[in-house]
């Protein structure tokens, strides 16, 4: 087995760290890119339990969201704010596996305009996406997406977003869809999902959140900053 | 095997807006109703509270009070000569169910047709001659003048306690309201909700322009307030978590605050939840649905249940597949413009907006109501003159977030890349900062925007999923260039630190990004029982003791959201049950 | 639109035991072979893994290795008279689904069939006469014997690290193994796992009554093990998880820690998976299936893969409705009785019991199947029926019950389900809980049968398979007489408590019993009353070769794999050996 087949094994990494230190892998020859120190960082959590994905797969999402969400005075990676964990949990969930989605055949390939037509769920669309994205990176950079240095995350994701990359038998475009779509949901919904921990991304937008009554507020402050510290649906069960 | 029932004098088919008044009216003239609703008994007390109900990315995003496509959906091509393929997800319309329907998550805007909206056809033949109407362009009066249905549009506007400014007092124009609309007998219900900041810049601008800016006509109430079933409506919160969402406050209008508690209450109502109507029983000799077939999705026993009237409100797709699977009236072929159900199917030319962005103004967009911007209706209707422009009809255009809900409402200026570390500076730096202005367009009806029974998709029971033939036509995509002109216009005279581009509906009709629930006709209402499905009290034409309610009956679609007429529309027709159908069964219309 | 690929020397349709069997000897053999498989690649190293293969829910609750039912499933009826109804959600039987089909969870039992199994008409009719067997028992000689076929199981036996004991080495009975097997040529490749407590209670009991208790035979490997293939196999961890779960440790033997090692780094193999396989392209006249129809469903493209040879591995429901659908064969016709495809269908008649030991120490949590102890005396003829009044039997199995904790918790019966007692008794008998199994056969029946189902479609348009089975009349005395047997066994362990567990008169497809489906596309040497012949390939399509329990006559009293291995490398060498040098039919009726 090459150094690129030897599956992730985070728990072998040891406890306390963060998605970053993950996200270069074990035989990185190549300097990960200094990052910024994050803005309100939480402790840096503990690997926790994937539900859907395997390691390989938590590879490449930890390295994925890093590059759409990057640590900066903002606010923390996107995998440290638990967007990872986020797009993992509704991969396992009822939506992951299809529920209130017309899956009766024929299937037939449409126009653009008339929407999803595959007989694949959403955990089987990420999965067999980033089974792709990993074979197509090994064909241009050499190595999988989550062992590539970050300006060649950067520019490998590039790629996918606008269709260049030739993915085997699978839409790199509506891969990119999917998977920019679940990284914004992580990093933006209550953080009951498993991601926007912190309410980092909350905090960043000046977004109130909880209890959203503001009747007795908006005439003053029209005009007016705003200020409070965010709360989700868990500080009001 | 089929459990018959005793028969009961009404049935409704859904229990929405139109099947909520349809039965609290029938109760009351002392008629023993069955409602038969598909979806779950679903009651604000229980199901929106705090927290849960804040929950964005589980009402916005994954739609948990919306239709399940794996049970039903409807196929989508844009023309004739195409395969329609199904709408797996839910996208560009996002159909409601559970008992008070899409009512109990709506934004709330809450309008009356202009005076110039419900003779269509006649007004503009009359000003810009016949050629003005294209061939395919199958628009028509609609059976019913503003007049006639003044004191129901003012019956559910009271029923909803809705929140505006009149601006046609009687025939008095009133600066700050909307100067454009048919004369109204009374003020609106409650006082207009307090303006946003994006409202406020609106206003500014748009008088500054010469326009006539007014506050959203808005069942979000702006105060408590109790209607005239003597129900009391919360005042709204603001909360930005309107439209896809319940209220928690009862503030936003919808059956299950406005009408529920009542018609529960009465002995002669009976609901039955998890109720999926399957066909109607048509005795086509005798002009009658005899009953109504349902399946009991508890316990998975078919029953049928015979009514002396049968009303439907089970929105525009179910209405027409009802019928259509029926055999009720002629089917609509578009090859000869023959039959009509399934007829003048419309949507809304949304997505014309364009962004404005203020560097040295607070938005405050997650302080919000879902019907709470300020518009203008200078560029609706005929309220401008066409001539020489090529296209008919016009567009609201306002401004004010509904939300900030950050999952999906981001606004960034133009050009910013969609991830990395520009991305997060500039949403991080606008967010605050920003807001669209938007314009819903009319859509007329066209020989070919239909609907008609898909030959090779199912629902979970077995039945054909409707068939959307749809997309957007000549006279569309010139009214939303027009428009586009507007809105530049209009964003320019905020002087904003950016402004973006506009952008207008261009293109195929795309299934996947949403637009509008705003989906109308199918059943059309008309004076000619060969050219319409029901007359002018929304009686069909082939079926005496059937009643049809819902935008199904519109010939085509105003710039409006529909639930205002929808909800006038169904008193209409309920009043004309109570005082001459029910005192002499048959046509109330003789053709 | 259907974009026709170029042609392959070989497809095999399903890439699970018969799959990943028949690819690597004919790719040892020279061929190009791609793999269509319907499901996900399932790689051990990569998505089986401590932590997380230790999820009692996710695998054995939510079944996730196994059929999606939610495209497919079958529709089941008990009687020819009934209506069929969608199997909703598998229950009585759980095939796998993705690489390596239900080979990455089973349990790993791994047995031969008796040589009078191979003939077990002519030896019913030799031993009780001309018209002891029912007009409805439609069994039949299998058209090849014991002996030719035992090579083959000791190939396989030899992929798979097989941990037994021997109990007839080439003619030589020796105890502590099952005296009753077929002579083997070798010894098992691996010594037995370690025997639980309540097998070895079990055994010293089934002793003291004569029988012949010897440790159950698993495709676990109890030591360290390099295979035939040169692939290494990891030491069993009896870490209580097996069945319905995958082996971190690669001790179980799978298709993809067997043989699929090898085959990856083959050039002449190539593997498509989320590759659904909608139709066989059959050539009537000339008599050959001359490709194979599929739907990527990574982006919804549809295929057409020619290939020389098509091999139909997809599990017995899948093979059946691909003849079907694809017109090979005379379908079976309950009514007439004609035809073949989709006769014969058999099953496998368990019923079990429990008991409880208040003073014995069982551990529950660590064991697999292997664990157990089991008895042949009473299965297939190694028993005389004279007057009995059925045919037929099957081995009884003892093990130690209870683990993992959400459906292994046993308690006697008429405990309450809740509350405080409820929970008392759970305590009280997690540690002291054993669980017994007669592994009955299932004879052919001329009204147990599978067909197209004429209502329910798949996602593809497909008519679903229909199933029509219950258990016959013989299984039901069968199985009251091995019961009345096995308590007497139960009862020489002297427990604090036990009870039997008989099956309830009609089959219910909702309980889990077995996955054991046999037959439809049956063995035999008659174009007329078979669909394949003794090498596996298909009467009507001599480029065909059919894989699998499908071409089982009847179930006999095992569990189905070791002889659905020993078969496939049987039919392998037909093909590369004999097919190869000169394609046609290679038996002439």
């Amino acid at each position: 087995m090459t150094e690129e087949t030897i599956p992730r094994r985070r728990f072998l990494l040891g406890a306390g760290i963060a998605g970053t230190a993950v996200a270069t892998g074990l035989n990185q020859t190549e300097p990960a890119a200094a990052q910024a120190p994050a803005a309100a960082a939480p402790a840096a959590p503990q690997p926790e339990p994937l539900l859907a994905l395997n390691e390989t797969e938590h590879a490449f999402v930890v390295a994925a969201v890093d590059t759409l969400i990057p640590a900066d005075e903002l606010s923390p990676s996107g995998s440290d704010c638990g967007v990872a964990t986020y797009i993992d949990r509704q991969l396992a969930s009822a939506w992951g596996g299809g529920a209130k989605s017309y899956r009766a055949g024929p299937f037939r390939k449409g126009k653009p305009e008339q929407g999803y037509q595959l007989a694949l769920t959403p955990v089987e669309f990420m999965k067999a996406g980033i089974a792709a994205a990993n074979e197509w990176s090994r064909k241009t950079y050499g190595r999988d997406f989550d062992r590539l240095a970050a300006d060649k995350r950067v520019e490998a994701l590039k790629a996918i977003e606008a269709g260049k990359a030739e993915f085997a038998n699978f839409s790199a475009r509506a891969f990119f869809g999917r998977l920019h779509a679940m990284t914004m949901e992580g990093f933006f919904s209550d953080p009951i999902y498993g991601g926007n921990r912190n309410k980092a991304s909350w905090r960043m937008l000046g977004f109130p959140g909880l209890p959203a009554t503001y009747a007795h507020l908006i005439d003053e402050y029209r005009d007016k900053r705003y200020v409070a510290e965010p709360r989700s649906i868990e500080d009001f069960s | 095997m089929t459990i018959t029932l005793k028969e009961t004098d009404a049935v409704v088919v859904g229990v929405g807006w139109t099947g909520s008044i349809l039965a609290r009216e029938l109760t009351k003239a002392g008629l023993n109703v069955v409602g038969l609703e598909r979806g779950a008994k679903r009651m604000p007390r229980e199901n929106f509270t705090i927290p849960s109900v804040r929950d964005d990315l589980k009402y916005a995003v994954r739609q948990e009070l919306f239709q399940d496509t794996q049970l039903e959906t409807v196929t989508v091509r844009h023309s004739p000569g195409e395969t329609a393929l199904p709408i797996r997800r839910l996208g560009s319309f996002l159909p409601g169910t559970d008992l008070g329907g899409a009512g109990a998550h709506w934004n709330g805007m809450t309008w009356r047709w202009l005076p110039s909206d419900h003779k269509l056809r006649s007004h503009v033949t009359e000003r810009y001659g016949k050629s003005a109407i294209p061939d395919e362009m199958t628009i028509e009066d609609f059976p019913v003048s503003y007049d006639e249905l003044e004191p129901f549009y003012d019956k559910f506007e009271k029923l909803c306690g809705v929140s505006g400014k009149a601006g046609n007092l009687r025939g008095t124009k009133i600066d700050g309201g909307n100067v454009f609309e048919g004369p109204r007998q009374n003020e609106y219900p409650n006082p207009p909700l307090v303006r946003s900041m994006a409202g406020e810049i609106m206003d500014k601008a748009a008088r500054s322009l010469g326009y006539h800016p007014f506050p959203a006509p808005s069942s979000n109430a702006s105060e408590t307030y109790t209607n005239p079933e003597g129900l009391t409506l919360g005042a709204c919160e603001y909360c930005g978590h309107c439209e896809r969402f319940g209220c928690e406050a009862n503030a936003k209008a919808s059956p299950n605050v406005c009408i529920l508690p009542a018609l529960l209450a009465d002995q002669r109502f009976e609901l039955r939840d998890y109720a999926q109507v399957k066909e109607l029983v048509y005795d086509k000799a005798a002009r009658k649905v005899r009953a109504v077939r349902y399946v009991d999705t508890r316990t998975g026993e078919e029953y049928e249940q015979p009514a002396g009237i049968v009303v439907l409100g089970a929105y525009v797709f179910n209405n027409v597949l009802l019928m259509l699977t029926a055999g009720i009236g002629e089917p609509y072929d578009y090859r000869t413009g023959k039959g009509a159900v399934g007829k003048n199917y419309c949507y809304q030319v949304s997505g014309n907006g364009i962004g404005v962005f203020f560097a040295d103004k607070e938005i405050n967009p997650f302080m919000a109501a879902g019907a709470h911007g300020v518009l203008i209706d200078d560029f609706n209707g005929d309220n401008f003159d066409h001539s020489g422009l090529g296209f008919i009809g016009g567009a609201w255009i306002q401004a004010g977030p509904t939300n900030g809900r950050p999952i999906l409402t981001r606004p960034v200026p133009p050009g910013t890349p969609r991830w990395g570390r520009e991305w997060k500076q500039a949403t991080a730096k606008w967010y605050n900062h920003a807001f669209g202005i938007g314009a819903s367009g009319c859509n007329y009806a066209h020989r070919e925007n239909f609907l008609d029974l898909d030959p090779t998709y199912r629902d979970a029971l077995g039945r054909p999923l409707i068939r959307m033939s749809y997309n957007f036509r000549d006279n569309d995509y010139k009214l939303a260039q027009y428009l586009g002109g507007v809105l530049e216009r209009l964003a320019r005279a905020m002087n904003p630190t950016i402004m973006g581009k506009p952008n207008v509906k261009r293109g195929d009709y795309n299934v996947v990004p949403y637009q509008s629930t705003h989906n109308t006709g199918g059943t059309m209402s008309g004076t000619d029982p060969k050219t319409s499905a029901v007359n002018r009290y929304l009686q069909a034409w082939d079926a005496d003791n059937l009643f049809v309610m819902g935008a199904s009956v519109f010939p085509q679609n105003t710039s409006y959201n529909p639930t205002g007429v929808v909800g006038a529309l169904a008193y209409w027709s309920a009043h004309a049950i109570t005082t001459q159908y029910l005192k002499s069964p048959g046509p109330l219309v003789h053709a | 639109m259907v974009t026709r690929l170029k042609e392959v020397d070989a497809v095999t349709v399903g890439l699970g035991w018969t799959g990943a069997i028949m690819a690597r000897e004919l790719t040892k053999a020279g061929l190009n072979v791609v793999s269509l498989e319907r499901g996900p690649d399932r790689i051990p190293g990569e998505d089986f893994i401590l932590p997380s293969v230790r999820d009692e829910l996710r695998y054995a609750g939510r079944l996730e290795l196994m059929w999606d039912n939610s495209l497919d499933t079958l529709t089941f009826r008990n009687f020819p008279v009934e209506e069929a109804l969608p199997i909703r959600r598998i229950g009585a039987f759980l095939p796998g689904e993705g690489v390596g089909g239900s080979g990455i969870h089973w349990g790993a039992l791994h047995w031969r069939f008796l040589p009078s199994d191979f003939r077990i008409r002519s030896t019913l009719t030799e031993r009780y006469g001309a018209n002891a067997i029912p007009a409805d028992m439609t069994i039949a000689d299998w058209p090849l014997s014991f002996d030719e076929i035992e090579p083959f199981y000791d190939r396989f036996d030899k992929i798979c690290g097989v941990s037994g004991k021997a109990g007839n080495v080439r003619g030589q009975k020796i105890e502590g193994g099952n005296i009753f097997e077929g002579p083997r040529s070798n010894e098992y490749p691996n010594a037995p796992i370690k025997s639980s407590n309540a097998g070895l209670m079990f055994g010293t009991a089934a002793k003291s009554l004569g029988y012949h208790p010897f440790p159950a035979p698993v495709a676990i490997a109890s030591a360290a093990y390099t295979n035939a293939e040169n692939v290494p196999l990891g030491a069993c961890e009896y870490c209580g998880f097996c069945n319905r779960v995958a082996c971190e440790t690669n001790a179980k033997a799978s298709p993809n820690s067997t043989l699929l090692p090898t085959l990856r780094l083959e050039p002449k193999f190539q593997l498509r998976t989320r590759c659904f396989v909608t139709k066989l392209n059959y050539d009537k006249a000339a008599k050959k299936v001359v490709s194979v129809t599929y739907t990527d469903m990574r982006n919804g493209e549809e295929y057409e893969q020619p290939a020389g040879i098509v091999l139909l591995t997809s599990y017995v429901f899948s093979n059946v409705q691909h003849l079907l659908l694809a017109g090979i064969g005379e379908p079976y016709d309950h009514a007439t009785g004609k035809g073949v495809v989709g006769k014969n269908y058999a099953y496998q008649f368990e019923a079990g019991a429990a008991a409880f030991f208040e003073d014995k120490e069982l551990n529950p949590f660590w064991g697999s199947a292997g664990t157990a102890v089991c008895i042949d005396d009473f299965n297939g003829e190694n028993f005389d029926h004279g007057g009995l009044g059925f045919f037929g039997g099957g081995y009884f199995t003892c093990n130690t019950a209870s683990a993992p904790p959400i459906a292994g918790r046993s308690v006697p019966h008429g405990t309450p389900q809740w509350g405080s007692e409820w929970k008392r008794a759970t305590v009280k008998w997690y540690h002291h809980a054993a669980r017994f199994n007669t592994q009955g056969s299932v004879y052919a029946n001329r009204d147990n049968f599978m067909d197209l189902d004429p209502t329910y479609k798949d996602a593809f348009g497909r008519p679903l398979l229909r199933l029509t089975y219950n258990g016959p009349e013989n299984e039901h005395k069968m199985s009251r007489y091995l019961l009345d047997k096995l308590e007497g066994i139960i009862k020489a362990m002297a427990p604090t408590h036990y009870e039997m567990h008989p099956r309830p008169k009609t089959f219910t497809v909702v309980p889990y019993q077995s996955t054991h489906n046999t037959g439809g596309t049956m063995m035999g040497s008659d174009p007329k009353t078979s669909v394949v012949n003794r090498y596996l390939q298909a009467w009507d399509a001599h480029n065909l070769f059919v894989e699998g329990a499908s071409v089982f006559p009847q179930q006999h009293g095992y569990n189905p794999t070791g002889t659905v291995g020993a078969l496939a490398y049987w039919s392998a060498q037909a093909i590369t050996t004999q097919y190869l040098k000169s394609p046609g039919p290679l038996v002439h009726a």
